[in-house]
Formats: structure tokens, sequence, C-alpha cells
């Protein structure tokens, strides 16, 4: 606790303008569409003192990028900055000419994006655009230059910096471009750093990694840093200091430890309680708390509090539009309910009375019955093209043996990685691919080789939901199209009406208004699109559902509304799910047994709890040490372990346990003898020659 | 690097070959009796006349034999003797493609040098003056038929406004350069004989616009449109992030990705103009190799046909090997 008075005063407040290295008063920035003019950051105030982390939260459309653009007047038209102040130690940004400006980006600020695949140039070589990032600035010469770029790669954590300056960005992993464009940012030495979703493109062992540099590069270069981000773990991680926004204004702001403990905006509330945790036990319920509707039409703002139709607290005062009041030293909320100082209840109080009896069939009770789905040595490998004409023949060994079953009414968790095989084996199990070996058995029967003819019925009963709920339907069919189709196609109604009425069903099933049948997939939102994949899923009546990705291409309460509709549909239609994802909290939540995959191979299988609690294999622990909690308290006590590296490569995968190359504890037998997926206890089993050592 | 440009070599080796089989058995499989071309209906009627005829040319043996001998003959730089004129189809091309090369690649350059800025000016400022005028350009250049657009330069520069010189290469009463390359600009510039060398240049001003029309308005079109994109990319907001001088950024950043599709277009159309310069040779009285393609066609000349079509062939597949080298050589992701 002492710990904790002496950090909360060290926080600078506001107040203390005379340090600060960054001061935002009411900025004000608004897109000129042929719709209308979209107020898209609305009167945002805030200050960054020199070497002070602040975090900036918010879902998409919140006007938190548009901010951190606005900040370096990096927007292009329609979008233009209309009234406010910012000012850069103590100069006026907005004032600049085009001169002043150059000199100032990349110099006293810089700024990290979000994408690092598209963020740096593919023709030119990595040497050349660090050189010229401080060659810009005149502060360095050629020589020096350079020499300062390899020792700041160096800095960053690649290795063989000299080499690796001379590469081209294809050359380089996500991960590592990003450690370039840290090298970048950081190449002037400048008074601040505006890092925007600096990890959201990562896999979550990358996104650690990265996380851990940038409070080592606050430390030790002093830059104040401005970490932009969705996830409330990841500012946990970084930021002393976090304002939350919604629809393009600040509703919240304070310590971050204290706004993550204790929410003064009904907003933040439901941000930190929609995200399941994976260091909290699983309620009663598996319902997360989630807000009704979505943020306001950006066209439409609603005159009195923006959250307001959404807000399960909702007075009556709350037509009128609030100011951003402070309730105590350093902590503002822009909220009527909260100014007299009380805290908004925990969430299982405000949770409406809908909590359904869990009466979902456990893997125990139903063990003994043949699994629905019994994948056994399941292989794929995909050719790539030669390199040249004579080049070998490689192959990209995307699943490399899996063994998985999954009982009916249960949901098995696959977890891992970006090129881990996960989806690819998802794609497998439903034959959108062919597998190169192995079996399959869904219902009884083996389908890994089985013709179309065979695997047709077979399809009505395993339907898959894709991550993308944008790509994934047809832009020129109308939702009751798309639902009618598979219907139709196999024959499952007598008459046209008969199908119109199924396809209302499935509307409401999923939570939207049958009457929406008529519209076209570009009239919904992303949660709204997702309800339709899922919708159109469950058109055809299966048993069991493949969802790869489902939720993580959506914000956080959007994501909770549809694991809860999940989780609903399968208590209603006795669904079996193979759940698919990279987000650990979340796989945990909703599965009973958890994969985890690394390499095209199954490390662990075990039940979630067991899982989080006694993971046997190191890779597991690994990746559940490696996700953020969006508590301070939470991420400073417990112990990270780094997990150095990247995967290897499919193509040329490592011998023995494919982990091996990054294990610490991985001894010689390790590359010699492939350690079989063993159980090592009751439903928990592991493929590692050492279990439970790490 | 060089591993990457051998495979391409050997596959355009392959593909050469490929196309001698082809071009043989169109020639050979196409209707049209080169007897009743090329003899009058006296001699095609004297059946022992023919036979002899058939036996002169190799005309009656079966056709894997005449490819093996057509091959055979390639190698030693043999086309064979064209029919109509009676010389080798070689030396026929060696007369005729100078004129050719210096009006294609007059034509090529001058669709370069102007499109590629115009297209690039007209990127950089999107909706102004100078973009619609970029635009009008490449609409009137890809849609105005050849044919037409020779008659109206002509009618309207020589022989309106008599500022321009009329078809040829040259003045008919002057005497061409000696002969070291063909092409009568490098010729006269060798020679120091500076009239005829204005004398040539004047004679290509016009058929260098007409083939440049369509070529041009592409290039244009094209470079706008990849400009644009990339003026979109990421890695140019993070430029303009750190500070970086708008000019490097257009110079350093954007054109060096702008121009990779630029060049697989430009690389195709100069094979096109070097090859299908038929309508404008013929309009403007060109000796080159568009006319003799056409001469040799409504002749039946096949060795002639034969020879055109594989120089064709390989000029395609040179300058495809080109385009990949050069590829390779702007885009760092091309060779792993």
């Amino acid at each position: 606790m002492a710990d904790t008075r002496s950090r909360l005063s060290s926080v600078r407040t506001p107040a203390t303008t005379g340090t600060a290295v960054l001061d935002v008063r009411d900025l004000r920035t608004q897109f000129f569409t042929d719709a209308g003019i979209v107020r898209a950051v609305d009167g945002v105030t805030f200050s960054v003192a020199a070497g002070e982390t602040l975090g900036i939260v918010g879902e998409s459309g919140s006007g938190k990028s548009v901010t951190a653009l606005s900040l370096m007047r990096l927007l292009d038209e329609p979008a233009r900055i209309v009234g406010g102040e910012v000012r850069f130690q103590g100069r006026d940004v907005l004032a600049m000419n085009p001169d002043e400006l150059r000199a100032l980006r990349g110099d006293g600020v810089a700024m990290v994006f979000q994408d690092p695949m598209t963020s740096l140039n593919p023709v030119l070589r990595i040497a050349r655009q660090l050189v010229e990032t401080m060659r810009a600035h005149g502060r360095f010469s050629d020589e020096q230059a350079t020499a300062r770029a390899i020792s700041l790669l160096g800095r960053m954590g690649i290795t063989a910096p000299e080499r690796a300056i001379n590469s081209y960005p294809h050359q380089f992993s996500g991960g590592m471009r990003q450690r370039v464009m840290l090298a970048m940012g950081f190449s002037n030495e400048p008074a601040l750093l505006i890092a925007d979703e600096p990890t959201t493109a990562l896999d979550v062992t990358i996104q650690a990694q990265i996380l851990d540099l940038i409070v080592e590069l606050n430390r030790d270069f002093g830059a104040a840093i401005i970490l932009i981000s969705h996830a409330l773990g990841v500012i946990a991680n970084v930021c002393r200091r976090v304002i939350v926004m919604y629809a393009g204004e600040v509703v919240e702001e304070g310590p971050t430890e204290q706004v993550l403990a204790d929410p003064r905006h009904p907003y933040t509330w439901a941000l930190i309680n929609a995200v399941p945790r994976i260091d909290r036990h699983l309620p009663g319920t598996r319902r997360l708390t989630t807000i009704e509707g979505a943020p306001p039409d950006p066209l439409g703002i609603p005159s009195g509090c923006r959250f307001a139709p959404r807000c399960p607290f909702r007075i009556a005062k709350c037509d009128e539009h609030p100011a951003l009041l402070d309730l105590a030293p350093g902590r503002k909320a822009r909220c009527w309910v909260t100014q007299s100082g009380e805290p908004l209840p925990p969430p299982m109080a405000a949770q409406t009375a809908t909590a359904v009896s869990t009466a979902v069939p456990k893997p125990s009770e139903t063990a003994i019955a043949e699994p629905l789905l019994k994948v056994r040595g399941l292989v794929k490998h995909f050719p790539l093209p030669r390199d040249g004409l004579f080049g070998p023949k490689k192959v990209v060994r995307a699943v490399g043996g899996v063994d998985l079953d999954v009982i009916e009414g249960e949901t098995v968790g696959v977890v891992g990685e970006s090129g881990c095989g996960k989806s690819t084996f998802a794609r497998l199990v439903v034959r959108i691919h062919e597998p190169t070996a192995g079996s399959i058995r869904f219902a009884g029967q083996e389908i890994a080789d089985a013709s179309a003819a065979v695997i047709r019925p077979l399809r009505r009963r395993m339907q898959m939901v894709f991550q993308d709920p944008y790509a994934s339907l047809n832009p020129r069919m109308t939702v009751g199209d798309i639902l009618s189709e598979p219907i139709r196609f196999h024959g499952l109604t007598e008459s046209a009406r008969e199908t119109a009425e199924r396809v209302e069903e499935l509307l409401a099933a999923v939570g939207l208004n049958p009457k929406m049948a008529i519209r076209y997939p570009h009239e919904f939102s992303g949660g709204q699109r997702q309800r339709i994949s899922i919708a159109r899923a469950l058109a055809l009546k299966p048993e069991f559902i493949i969802a790869d990705e489902p939720i993580s291409s959506l914000d956080v309460n959007i994501q909770a509304q549809i694991i809860n509709l999940l989780i609903d549909l399968q208590e209603r239609f006795r669904l079996t799910y193979l759940f698919i994802a990279h987000d650990l909290a979340v796989v945990r939540h909703i599965s009973d047994r958890i994969a985890v995959f690394y390499l095209g191979k199954v490390m662990e299988i075990a039940p979630a709890e067991d899982l989080f609690k006694a993971s046997l294999h190191p890779y597991t622990r690994y990746l559940i040490s490696a996700v953020p909690i969006p508590d301070a308290d939470a991420e400073r006590s417990r112990a990270r372990l780094p997990l150095a590296g990247e995967p290897p490569s499919a193509i040329d995968p490592p011998s023995g346990c494919c982990f091996r190359t990054r294990c610490p504890i991985a001894k010689p037998i390790c590359a010699e003898v492939t350690p079989p997926l063993a159980m090592l206890r009751s439903d928990h089993l592991a493929a590692c020659h050492f279990p439970g050592q790490f | 690097m060089s591993r990457y440009i051998l495979s391409r070599l050997v596959l355009a080796v392959v593909m050469a070959l490929l196309a001698t089989l082809v071009i043989f058995l169109l020639a050979n499989t196409v209707p049209g009796d080169p007897v009743l071309a090329q003899l009058g209906d006296l001699a095609a009627s004297n059946k022992e006349f023919v036979a002899e005829w058939r036996a002169k040319w190799g005309l009656d043996l079966p056709l894997w034999q005449r490819y093996v001998i057509f091959l055979q003959q390639l190698l030693h730089g043999d086309l064979g003797i064209s029919i109509s004129s009676q010389r080798p189809v070689l030396q026929d091309i060696r007369d005729f493609a100078p004129a050719t090369l210096e009006l294609a690649s007059i034509a090529f350059l001058l669709s370069l040098v102007v499109g590629i800025p115009l297209g690039i000016m007209a990127a950089m400022r999107r909706d102004s003056w100078i973009d619609h005028l970029a635009r009008l350009i490449s609409l009137i250049g890809v849609s105005s038929p050849t044919f037409w657009l020779a008659f109206i330069m002509l009618a309207l520069f020589y022989g309106g406004l008599q500022i321009a010189p009329g078809p040829g290469r040259i003045d008919a009463i002057a005497l061409p350069p000696t002969s070291v390359t063909g092409l009568y600009l490098i010729d006269s510039a060798l020679g120091g004989d500076w009239d005829t060398f204005r004398d040539a240049a004047a004679h290509l001003v016009l058929p260098s616009i007409v083939l440049a029309a369509a070529t041009l308005g592409l290039i244009t079109r094209t470079t706008r449109a990849s400009m644009l994109e990339s003026m979109q990319q990421d890695y140019v907001r993070v430029a303009r992030a750190k500070g970086i001088r708008e000019r490097r950024i257009v110079i350093g950043h954007i054109l060096p990705n702008a121009l990779i599709p630029v060049v697989t277009l430009g690389g195709l159309a100069y094979a096109n103009l070097l090859t299908g310069a038929v309508l404008t040779e013929t309009i403007f009285s060109w000796p080159g190799l568009g006319r003799y393609t056409f001469r040799s066609a409504v002749t039946l000349d096949f060795p002639a046909i034969m020879g055109i079509t594989l120089i064709v062939a390989v000029v395609y597949l040179f300058i495809n090997l080109l385009i990949d080298i050069s590829y390779a050589l702007l885009d760092p992701r091309v060779v792993r």
C-alpha cells in the first residue's frame, strides 16, 4: 500500500503545466464528408508531463487515432482541425508553418503506427529509412547516423544489427518491423513518442516483447509516451495515467490503476467488465457484462450525455451534456451519476436478471460416448512455388499431425499465435482444405478422404463462422437471401413462405430484427454482421459449429455481446463448438477444454481452468504470461515470463520438439525425439519431455 | 540475383523454342497454297513445273522433317529466302528493321518523357487543371484510331500549315547518310552531316507522335493511378511523420513504388511499338518492318512471314526478360 501511495504522488497532474511537454486544449477535428460534418474529435483536453506515460483508450470511432494524428497535423482532407490548441513544449503546433511543422515531426515528436507491415517502404533498405530520419533533422552526419542506426537496432533487440540494417522490410517479421519503427521513433531522441495501437497487429508473445521494450525506452530515454489502444490490458502494462474516449470526447481521466479498479464513468465501467480476464475465476454464469447498442452515429450525436442511450445507470439529468468534472486530484469524469463521488456498482449487481441456468452438459457427463469429432494424425502441407526453375520443392507444414477430440455439447478452444495452423485446422475439419494425411471422423463417419457427395449431407451438421464479417457476406445479396440460400440448397423447407419464416426465426435467434431480412450487409455494423454470419451457420440446424476467430475484428463490448450470444445459442440448440481464437482470455472464458497449438502441432490439451492454473507445457506458460491484464496491480504482482525470439519457419520446422528452439528447459533429447501428446493427468495432455518442470 | 536472372533466361530460351514450333506449324497448316500465290495461272497448271517448284522449296517433305531443317537453318541465322524478293529473309529484315527501330524508339522515348512527368503531376495536383489536361491527353491518345490521327496530322501540319515534312524517312531528293547502324539520326550524326540529321529528325516528328499517342495515354494514366495509390500508403504518412521534406517523399518514397507497374507497361508498350507499326508506317511511307510484314502477308510469302513472326516473338521475349530483370532491381520482394 505504501508502494501504491508513493507511486500515486509521483503521477503528475495536469495542473503542473510548467513541465508539460504537450498541452492540448479543446481540440476539435472534423471530417467534412458528403453526408455531413463528423465531429471526430470534439473538444479534447489533456496534457502530458515530461517523461510521463499516458494511455488513450476507446473503441473504434471514439476519436483516439484522429486525436493522435491531429497532434502532429498528419490528417488529410476531408479532415480539418477546426479549433483548439496543441502546444508542444510551449509552442503552438496548430499555428506552425509547413517548415516548422516538418522540423517538429520526427524530431521533437515521433510516432509509431499500428501496422508495421505497411509502415515501412517496401523498396527501400532499413538503413536508408533509418538514416533519412536522422538526416532530415540535420543532427547527424551520414556516418554518425548509420552508426547510430545500428546501435539503435541493437538496442531494440534486433540480432546482428550490422547485417539487419541492410535488409529490406519484407525480410523481417511484423514484430521485428515494429522494433525498426521504434528505432526510427527514438532516433532523434524525441521528447514525446506517440504510439497508435503499436501492438494490435502482433501476436500476444510479440506484443509482450514490444510493450516491455516501450516501458524500457520510456525509462532509459526519458521520452514521454502517449499509447493509444483499444485494450485496457495493454494500457495497464505501460501507462501511469489514462484517458478514456467515447464519441469524440474524453469521458474519464485518471491514474491507470485507479481508473481500472474504480471506474467513474459508466462507459469505462462497461469496457472493463466486457473483457474476460485470465487471472479471475470464472463466475457462476458465463455471460459477460455488456452494454446495449452501439456508439452514436457520428452524424447524429445526442445533445445530452453521449453515452446516455446505452448507459445502465442513466438518470433524468443525463439529457443535459455533462462537462469533464474533477472528482479528486487528477481524476475526472464526464458523468452526472458519479459526480457526487459515489463509485459505480460491481457488474453483477447491475446486470439484468437474465442469468440463464447453465444446463450445458459437461464433458465429464458424456465422456463415455464416441466423440462427435475425432481427429487423428491430421497433416496439411501447402506446396510453395519453386524458387526459380531449379529450386527445390518446398512445402509449408501448416498442420503437422494433430490429434483432437470434440465431445458432443462441449466447447473446445484452439489457441495459438498466427501461423500455428489453427485456422488451417478448422478449414480441414470442414474439408474446405484437402488433408494431406490423417483421419477426421465426424459423427462416426470418416471424412478425411470422403468424396464431396458423402460430405454434403454432413455439411448440414457442421457449419463454420468466419473471422471477417465484412468479407464473408456477399455484398450483393440481401440478408434474407444469404440466410435462405443454404436452406433452399439443402431442401429443408417445403415452400417459399416456410423459408421466409425460417429466416425470420434465425434473425430473431441471433438478436436481430426479423424485418431486416430485406436489407443488404453494408447496412449493418461489424457486430450485426457477425450475428448474420452466425445465423447463416445456424440455418441448417447444425450440431457442430466451427468458429474461426469470430470476434477478433470486433470492439470489446461487441465481442462480449457475441460471446454471450454464442453461449445462449449453445444452451438453446445444444451446439458443440470448436472455437478458434488468439485471445486467451476469451478462449478460457468460453471453452470447456483448450488445445494449445504451436507450429502446426498440439502442445497441450486440458480443461480450461486446469490449463490456466497448472499448465504442463512451457509454451503454454509463456503464452498465458504474455497476456496483458487490465489491472495495474495484477500486472505488477505477477512475474512476466519473457519469451524471446519468434516462431521458426513452418517450411523447415525444428527436429524433435518444435518448441525446443525457444524452450528454456530444452535438453538434447528434445532435438532427437518428438515428444508424444501424452495423458499426464486426468483429461490433461501435453507434448513435452519434461512436463511441468518449467 | 544471378540465379534469378539465369532462370528467367532459361525460361526465355524455352519459350523461344516453343515459338519456333508454333510459328512453323501455323505457317504450314494455314489454308492458302503458296503455289497459287506465287506462280502464275499458266505455271500453276503445269503439274511437272509445280512439282519441281515444290521440291525446290522443300514443300514436298514431311512436316517434321521440314521443322528440323527449319531449326537447323535458324541456328545458322538462315531464315530462308523470301519468295517474293528472292533475297534472304534475314537480309530483308536487316534492311527494314532500322527504320522501325528508329521510329519506335523515338515514339517510346516521347511517351515516357511526356507521360511519366504528366502522370506524376496529375496525381500530385489531383483535380487541378493539369490533372484534367492529363486525363484529356490520355483519353485522346488511347481512343483515337491511328489511321485517323495520322491523316489529321498529315493534313494539318504537312498539307495545311506546311511546317512538317511529308511522308518518308528523308526528303525524296536527299541522299540517305552512309549506313553504319541504319538509324539515320545516328548515322548522320556520326558522319557530321547535320543537314541530313535535321531532315531525318523533322521527318520523324509526325509519325512518332502518331505512333506514341496510344502509348503516351496509357503511360500517363498508369503513372497517375499508380502514384495515387502509392500516395495513400502508410509508409508515406510515416515518412511525413518523420519530418521528411515533401519533395524527398515524392522522389524517394512514392516514385520508386509507383514506377513498378509503369515498367511492366512501358516494356510491353515498347515491344508493341517495335512490332505493331503497320498502319503508321504505311501512311507515312515508312520503309520499316510494318510495311514489310504487310507486303509479305498479302503475297503469302511464308519464309518472310515466319521470319518476321520469329523476330516479333524474340523481341517480346527479350523485352520481357528486361522487364523481369528491372523488376528485380526495382522491387526487392521479387528476388527472395
